[in-house]
């Protein structure tokens, strides 16, 4: 109700001041001829002088005021922040229009600003990286005032115990959980691997532009399905299955295991590894392929011989981006991977791993201060800091890859 | 009115072409070809009626022609008139291009190789190609030479292999300029210096026919001079057909010249004779710069 | 073959090639057929996935309803008449009348209503009431009350009400549960059991589209009335921020980096972050939510409009990489003429660069929002898995999503009934994201054809 009715007197200053300086900028053409900007300029740069004042006093306050207000001033704070808003905009509004004139070059100082504030839009990039190494760094020291950073990095038992029991007497070991990350992705690119780039050199070298055309989207599908539907499916349908084929063959494998997760999240790196392939493949220049052609090879001597070797870094690049998202994908290994934080080899044993043990500490719990639930920023700093090394790593081959045929 | 023109063009091509016939040009008995200054060629090559397609477009007309052993042809005209795509007939390079179809004619020592029975592998094996940019594989100098003879399984030794190497750079004339960087990438080297090498790497599997798509129109004048050295060279050994939009290249490197335009073959004879008197009006024009 | 003009080590040669050239063809087709099989594996993923899916899920769109003769007993339903507006009586106190009067018929035992219309429903069976009563869901109480609620004139009447059977009693009759089991292991007992096949037999049960899969929330005491109206409406609010949000600072990003932003270092970096944020998982998005918005900004748990913010930051990249490369596809001879003209640098952009790409904006919009659709992980550490009851009304209200509340149902005790649930629940949400994608697929084309 309040915020509607400031809602509506921002939008009445905002037109208001749109008005007075359309109409004092169309009078002034009326007298002095042509003015440098258009009336809409002036208009809209009046607007703007009414308006970001008023929206950047209210907007702090929305931030930061609702958290030191005391209750029993709320209202008298309220008002007297309204009204040094609407003021501000209304000193804006005065001044702006009284900066109209034939010479003014209103529309230069409306284009500066939306410069400004496309630079803005670009920050938020920036402010979102700042804040998730800010925020995971802060959590993750106030972890290591209870928990030394060596037994977190290099301790082999995870066993954290519960909050209630009483502070830094559980285990706080990253080894077991490392290893389950590793094991499954390793698993997920032995998968997707093979499949995605085999996929990817039969589209971009043998199929016909037809059946490309058919079969690149019924792979990509795999890439929109939602990875808790994996999880699901993984759950349901693979971790059973391979439960019995493992049975038929005297083989112990149980239903949630690094198997189950890694074969199901195999399968949908797939299409990012095809599609990623396929773009880099479709880069090396048609020149060396006839050439090898021209010399007599057959096409798989040429894909194997010339194209592969020729795009090795780009695919390189690929894998790499595929294995971030294998360490940091999380509903498949939360469903299908058994949440068993132990350090053992058998793939066919469930495991646990960082991104699910950062689901199990911070789940509906916002105390953050016991390490149970500080341990997930930890944790989430190591996951952090693998990710940003492999993607960079991939950007970075992949675009010295694309220089090379440009 | 550009189409008319074209039309007429062809007309008049029609009846040049049906007075060519009636001349010795394609009377002589097909086994041999006389070029003043050298001996009788057999016939390497011999095409008859060719025509390419690409899906609907028609590319090159009812082309026929013999290609001498052991010298070079040029094959000259103006861009687009199909010389290209007729010199990829002669290996079957135009099969990796979609919705491509040639019929006709083509032999190579008697054999016809538009014939799908003839396996691709064999004959690009005998006709190899050189291409219009230098294209080595981004590996090392060597490994590009010892491509072709590992994958066709040429030698058993690595030291079969080295010889092979230096004896195709050799040919190339580029080994000693190479010989302490064989295991550079060849991504390094000049222009001039892979195309050397793309030609090393074509002879490395002894063919018999060298196809060279205008093989320097990369190349800067002193590269160019140093590779047409070298197809004259090579012509002692090899059948050679050059592609080549250059008429002062075609008059350096060429013993038979045959001129295109608008896929049909215009003329076609002794480069001398192309050059000084040729037969067709369409001919001297080009010669002369009235078009192309 | 005439081989006369080519040398001998030239003939050696060819025999040598002609020789190796069946192994090499082999090769050749095995090396094909590796990339047909993987192509098949991958198509086969796809087939099972959806398969499995669709097997399961269809037949929970379906769901047994109970016909019962309900007769309003004024034996049992022994309430005085609903209070009417006196003359003099101020509003007030007429609605805490009427209060106290819908709490007394809250009190009515209503099992005994349904126990009795079960009983004239099928007459021989030997039933004790609590077995009678578990193959109804437990909400058919509440529904009956709300019948009267709102029409007290139904007393000593009888009226033919459809009520939805129990979880347990649609289990056993859709055949989820093995029949052979020994009672001990069975989720109703033996005379239910009975009752049940008896009463579809005669049609009393019958399966109907369970249209309150979409109207309903989630439910604990009655499973078999869960829907999915409170995690969609959830699911719709942060869309709604995510589109408010990430639409307008991602494509303005695109625009500043693709037609402003000079080539610096400062720039360089931007777009390093950019294409890193892109390949950030998840779950780390989740955790700055939980440290930054919750537990800095005391913004309200488990709330869409938090879940919105997240989900905005996370997919901001996806939305900045795409609009790029629909500005890139813009043809550079369309702003040199602009500027050419005179107009300013901005007019270009704004005027004639920007509504050529304004598909390729909607695509990189449309791609954007069915990431976010899909997405779980950081939904779970913002507390939005919390077991809510209640559409919500409003952004800052608790809620769930789709995807959670997938989560949420897959874990539910009773998996014989929810395992059909939850793929019931993951057809919903993939329909909504084929829509999305079949959406842009279709602007896609369409944008290519003009260009």
């Amino acid at each position: 109700m309040n915020s509607m009715l400031v809602t509506l007197v921002l939008l009445l200053l905002l037109g208001f001041a749109y008005q007075t300086g359309w109409s004092r900028s169309s009078r002034l053409a009326q007298v002095e001829g042509r003015l440098h900007s258009k009336p809409i300029y002036h208009g809209a740069l009046v607007a703007i002088w009414a308006i970001v004042p008023a929206l950047l006093i209210l907007g702090l306050w929305a931030l930061f005021g609702t958290a030191t207000a005391n209750t029993r001033f709320r209202t008298l704070t309220s008002a007297v922040v309204l009204a040094s808003a609407f003021g501000t905009g209304a000193i804006g509004l005065y001044l702006a229009r009284n900066r109209i004139s034939a010479r003014f070059r209103a529309r230069n100082e409306v284009e500066r600003i939306i410069r400004y504030l496309l630079i803005g839009c670009s920050v938020v990039a920036i402010l979102t990286t700042l804040g998730i190494v800010l925020s995971l760094l802060g959590e993750a020291l106030r972890f290591f005032t209870f928990v030394s950073p060596v037994d977190f990095f290099f301790g082999t038992v995870w066993n954290p115990r519960f909050s209630s029991v009483g502070t830094g007497s559980g285990d706080f070991g990253l080894l077991p959980l490392l290893w389950g990350t590793v094991m499954i992705a390793t698993i997920a690119i032995l998968v997707a691997l093979p499949i995605g780039l085999m996929t990817a050199v039969y589209l971009t070298q043998y199929a016909k532009p037809k059946t490309r055309n058919i079969i690149k989207p019924m792979i990509e599908v795999l890439a929109g399905i939602p990875t808790i539907v994996y999880g699901f499916f993984a759950l349901v349908t693979v971790g059973p299955a391979l439960a019995g084929l493992g049975a038929m063959f005297g083989l112990d494998i149980r239903a949630t295991s690094a198997l189950t997760a890694g074969i199901v999240m195999g399968v949908m790196i797939i299409p990012f590894i095809s599609s990623l392939s396929d773009d880099v493949i479709r880069q090396v220049p048609r020149a060396l392929r006839d050439g090898s052609l021209g010399l007599g090879a057959t096409e798989s001597e040429t894909i194997r011989r010339v194209i592969l070797p020729a795009a090795l870094p780009g695919i390189v690049g690929a894998v790499l981006l595929a294995v971030s998202r294998a360490i940091g994908e999380t509903m498949i290994v939360v469903l299908a991977a058994g949440n068993s934080p132990y350090l053992r080899l058998n793939p066919g044993e469930p495991v646990s791993t960082v991104t699910v043990t950062i689901v199990n500490q911070l789940t509906g719990d916002t105390d953050f201060s016991s390490p149970q639930s500080l341990v997930a920023f930890a944790l989430g700093l190591t996951l952090f800091a693998m990710t940003l090394v492999l993607n960079i790593a991939a950007l970075f081959i992949v675009r010295r890859y694309r220089e090379q045929y440009e | 009115m550009m189409n008319a023109l074209r039309e007429d063009l062809t007309q008049m091509n029609m009846v040049v072409r049906q007075l060519a016939v009636d001349t010795d040009l394609y009377t002589l008995p097909s086994t041999t070809i006389r070029t003043p200054d050298l001996e009788p060629q057999p016939v390497k090559i011999k095409a008859r009626n060719v025509n390419v397609f690409y899906g609907e477009k028609q590319a090159i007309h009812d082309v026929s022609i013999d290609i001498p052993e052991k010298a070079v042809t040029a094959f000259i005209g103006p861009s687009g008139c199909g010389k290209s795509t007729f010199l990829r007939c002669f290996n079957r390079m135009n099969d990796t291009i979609e919705g491509s179809r040639v019929d006709g004619l083509i032999e190579l020592d008697g054999r016809s190789i538009i014939d799908r029975s003839l396996d691709v592998v064999e004959l690009r094996a005998r006709v190899g190609m050189v291409f219009q940019k230098p294209n080595p594989f981004p590996k090392s100098i060597y490994e590009n030479i010892a491509y072709g003879p590992r994958i066709h399984g040429l030698v058993r030794s690595k030291a079969d292999l080295d010889e092979i190497v230096e004896r195709s750079l050799r040919k190339a004339g580029l080994f000693d300029e190479v010989k302490d960087r064989l295991h550079d990438t060849a991504t390094g080297l000049s222009g001039g210096q892979q195309q050397r090498l793309c030609i090393a790497r074509a002879i490395a599997v002894s063919p018999e026919v060298i196809l060279m798509d205008e093989p320097c129109s990369a190349l800067d004048p002193i590269a160019t001079a140093r590779v047409e050295e070298l197809i004259d060279e090579l012509r002692e050994n090899y059948t050679i057909i050059i592609v080549t939009h250059s008429m002062q290249q075609a008059a350096r490197v060429s013993q038979r010249t045959a001129m295109f335009h608008l896929g049909n073959l215009v003329e076609e004879g002794p480069t001398e004779k192309i050059f000084t008197s040729p037969e067709v009006k369409r001919t001297q024009d080009y010669i002369t710069g009235r078009f192309g | 073959m005439s081989d006369t003009s080519s040398s001998l080590p030239q003939q050696r040669q060819h025999s040598t090639i002609r020789a190796g050239i069946a192994k090499r063809h082999a090769r050749e087709r095995r090396f094909r057929a590796y990339g047909i099989a993987a192509i098949c594996a991958a198509l086969t993923a796809v087939a099972i996935l959806f398969g499995m899916i669709l097997y399961k899920g269809v037949p929970a769109f379906w769901q047994a309803n109970v016909e019962l003769e309900i007769f309003f007993d004024p034996e049992i339903i022994k309430v005085p008449e609903r209070p009417q507006p006196q003359p003099g009586q101020s509003p007030a106190e007429l609605e805490k009348q009427q209060l106290a009067w819908e709490r007394q018929v809250t009190m009515v035992n209503w099992n005994r209503v349904i126990k009795a219309a079960i009983r004239k429903a099928a007459p021989d069976v030997e039933i004790d009431t609590k077995q009678a009563l578990s193959i109804i869901e437990t909400n058919g109480r509440y529904e009956l009350r709300d019948m009267f609620v709102n029409d007290p004139g139904l007393l000593g009447q009888t009226v033919t009400v459809n009520l939805l059977a129990s979880a347990n009693a649609d289990n056993w009759l859709k055949g989820n549960i093995d029949r052979n089991l020994p009672d001990a292991q069975q989720q109703l007992s033996a005379p239910a059991r009975a009752l049940a096949d008896r009463l579809l037999e005669e049609g009393t049960i019958r399966f109907a589209f369970a249209w309150h899969l979409f109207t309903n929330v989630d439910s604990r005491s009655a499973p078999a009335s869960a829907g999915l109206a409170g995690a969609f409406m959830g699911s719709l609010y942060m869309m709604l921020v995510v589109i408010v949000l990430a639409v307008p600072l991602g494509v303005g990003s695109a625009i500043y980096l693709e037609e402003f932003a000079p080539k610096n270092r400062f720039t360089d970096f931007i777009e390093v972050n950019i294409n890193n944020l892109a390949a950030v998982p998840s779950i780390v998005f989740g955790l700055l939510g939980a440290a930054v918005f919750i537990n800095f900004f005391h913004l309200p748990l488990s709330a869409p409009i938090v879940g919105g913010l997240v989900l905005t930051l996370m997919t901001l990249p996806t939305i900045i990489i795409a609009t790029r490369s629909a500005l890139r596809a813009v043809p550079p001879s369309l702003r040199q003429a602009a500027l050419g003209l005179g107009a300013s640098k901005t007019q270009t952009v704004f005027h004639h660069v920007l509504p050529v790409t304004y598909p390729g904006v909607l695509t990189a919009t449309i791609i954007g929002v069915a990431q976010a659709l899909g997405e779980t992980a950081p939904l779970l550490l913002i507390g939005m898995n919390a077991f809510v009851a209640a559409v919500p009304g409003t952004p800052f209200e608790q809620s769930t999503a789709l995807p959670v509340q997938i989560f949420l149902w897959q874990g539910n005790e009773n998996r014989n009934f929810f395992e059909a649930r939850t793929s019931a629940a993951i057809i919903v949400l993939l329909a909504l994201m084929l829509a999305l994608n079949a959406i842009a697929i279709y602007l896609r084309t369409r944008l290519e054809r003009r260009k």
